[in-house]
């Protein structure tokens, strides 16, 4: 199908894509990388009147490091943290979960912030930043400056978050990880690149695995941590771990997928991200 | 009435300004203004692959970037690196395994492919399908698809290897 007509305004900086905002209100809708945005209005899922194009501002862009956090810049492509040596130094386990972020047509053009204010159950990122203790900074007409959101009260619903519908995402910021830190993401998906049915990632500082933080995406209506999971698996190892999963995830079933497959393929993963953050596999 | 804009950028190596609703995306801009088959329309919500397409030099799905996304961009279509003769040997040896039947996802597996023709690490058959996974055909089975790009890449790893 084709998109419904609309009026497409270019922002310049922050400011303007808020004043913009304010001026169309419900009727407009910020574009990023449009990768979601995009197919919502060929399929008329969405027709808005205006959109907002984000894309060009430039306090969105670019990844650092300050004191002692890995900032990434809303409108980072997925494509651009291939290789980033900032990345790879210090939040390794978004190197692990970027293969499995779309194609490489799609990673070419979303955006990371746009796949964090999405929140698409079954995405890479929200869980990425669940297990690594991401913190989100907003802004908005209404605040005062920018607002610090924790992931864990971030993310609140499908494709629900802490943002309003007239706040913009600025970056997330991640603590950077100590060397050494173990990590695992792994997704199972009918077609490679395609949205997960179930996924993890999980970051432990060590092989003990005594603090392992382990985000599962796809099981919920949004990314999840169990701490009895966690808590069994520190105490008494992933046997446990998997007995207290089976009992604590309550999947919603998809077109393809049973609840109940989904709890067992969420065990498998679970078992495998074990093995990788001890380094056996 | 929808509204239109003033759009630049350069298409096939030319530079082109036209005026066109907003509204469009790139490959209907590309179909219908410029008058290119090439580029695809099959899904369009970005599952596909066929209206794949080359800006800025990297891949882009042309269902989902809107006419104004365009503005000074670069963008290459499968008529644009037919006329360069880039991928020649790819569509030769596309040709000799048959890795075509209907052609509908021919343009967007062969401008995915020419990404990797001449990546210097190694790529088994497996790594060459994670490519092109975003790309879906419905007839070929994708065999003599991967055979064909990867007998492109080896042609292409030994002439640089010979030379
Ligand atoms: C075939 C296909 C497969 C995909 N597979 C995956 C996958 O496996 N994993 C995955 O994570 N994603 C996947 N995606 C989605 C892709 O990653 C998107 O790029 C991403 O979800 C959204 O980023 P975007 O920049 O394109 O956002 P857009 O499409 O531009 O925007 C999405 C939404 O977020 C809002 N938004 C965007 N940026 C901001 C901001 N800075 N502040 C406030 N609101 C904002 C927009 O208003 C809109 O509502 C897939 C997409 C397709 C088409
Ligand atoms: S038409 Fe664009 S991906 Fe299918
Ligand atoms: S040749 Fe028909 S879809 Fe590929």
């Amino acid at each position: 199908m084709k998109a419904a007509g609309f009026r497409f305004l270019r922002a310049r900086c922050v400011a303007e894509a808020l004043a913009l905002k304010a001026e169309h209100g419900e009727d407009a809708r910020f574009i990023a990388g449009g990768q979601s945005l995009v197919p919502a209005l060929n399929l008329r899922l969405l027709e808005p009147r205006a959109l907002i194009d984000i894309a060009g501002l430039p306090e969105l862009t670019g990844i650092r490091v300050e004191r002692g956090r890995l900032v990434i810049g809303a409108l980072t492509r997925h494509a651009a943290l291939t290789g980033d040596p900032l990345v790879a130094a210090h939040a390794p386990l978004l190197l692990e979960a970027l293969p499995y972020v779309a194609h490489a047509a799609i990673r070419n053009r979303g955006t990371f912030g746009g796949s964090i204010a999405l929140a698409d159950p079954a995405a890479e990122w929200p869980a990425c930043c669940l297990a690594l203790d991401a913190t989100m900074v907003l802004t908005g007409p209404h605040a005062e400056g920018e607002r610090r959101v924790p992931a864990t009260e971030f993310f609140r619903g499908l494709y629900a978050t802490a943002l309003g519908p007239d706040d913009l995402l600025l970056r997330v910021e991640i603590p950077c990880q100590p060397a050494g830190t173990r990590n695992a993401a792994l997704e199972l998906a009918r077609r490679h690149g395609d949205f997960a049915i179930v996924g993890v990632a999980a970051t432990a500082s060590d092989r003990e695995l005594k603090d392992a933080r382990i985000a599962f995406f796809g099981v919920a209506d949004r990314p999840m941590r169990f701490a009895e999971v966690e808590r069994a698996l520190a105490v008494e190892g992933v046997s446990a771990a998997a007995e207290a999963l089976a009992r604590q995830v309550d999947p919603p079933a998809d077109l393809y997928h049973s609840a109940a497959t989904k709890r067992h393929l969420a065990g498998v993963l679970l078992r495998r991200a074990v093995d990788r953050l001890r380094g056996a596999a | 009435m929808d509204e239109e804009i003033e759009l630049a950028f350069t298409l096939n190596g030319k530079a082109v300004r036209r005026r066109v609703p907003v509204r469009l995306h790139a490959v209907d801009l590309l179909r219908e203004v410029f008058g290119l088959s090439g580029p695809r329309v099959a899904c369009e919500h970005g599952i596909c692959g066929a209206c794949t397409l080359r800006v800025d030099g990297q891949l882009a799905r042309g269902c989902l970037l809107l006419a104004p996304q365009l503005e000074g961009t670069d963008v290459w279509t499968i008529e644009g690196l037919t006329a360069t003769g880039e991928i020649a040997d790819l569509q030769n040896e596309f040709h000799a395994r048959n890795a075509m039947q209907c052609g509908w996802c021919t343009a967007g597996m062969l401008i995915t492919a020419a990404e990797i023709l001449d990546a210097p690490a190694p790529m088994d058959r497996q790594a060459i399908r994670e490519h092109l996974s975003g790309n879906y055909c419905r007839c070929t089975g994708y065999q003599a698809i991967v055979d064909a790009v990867e007998a492109t890449r080896q042609a292409r790893a030994a002439g640089r290897s010979a030379a």
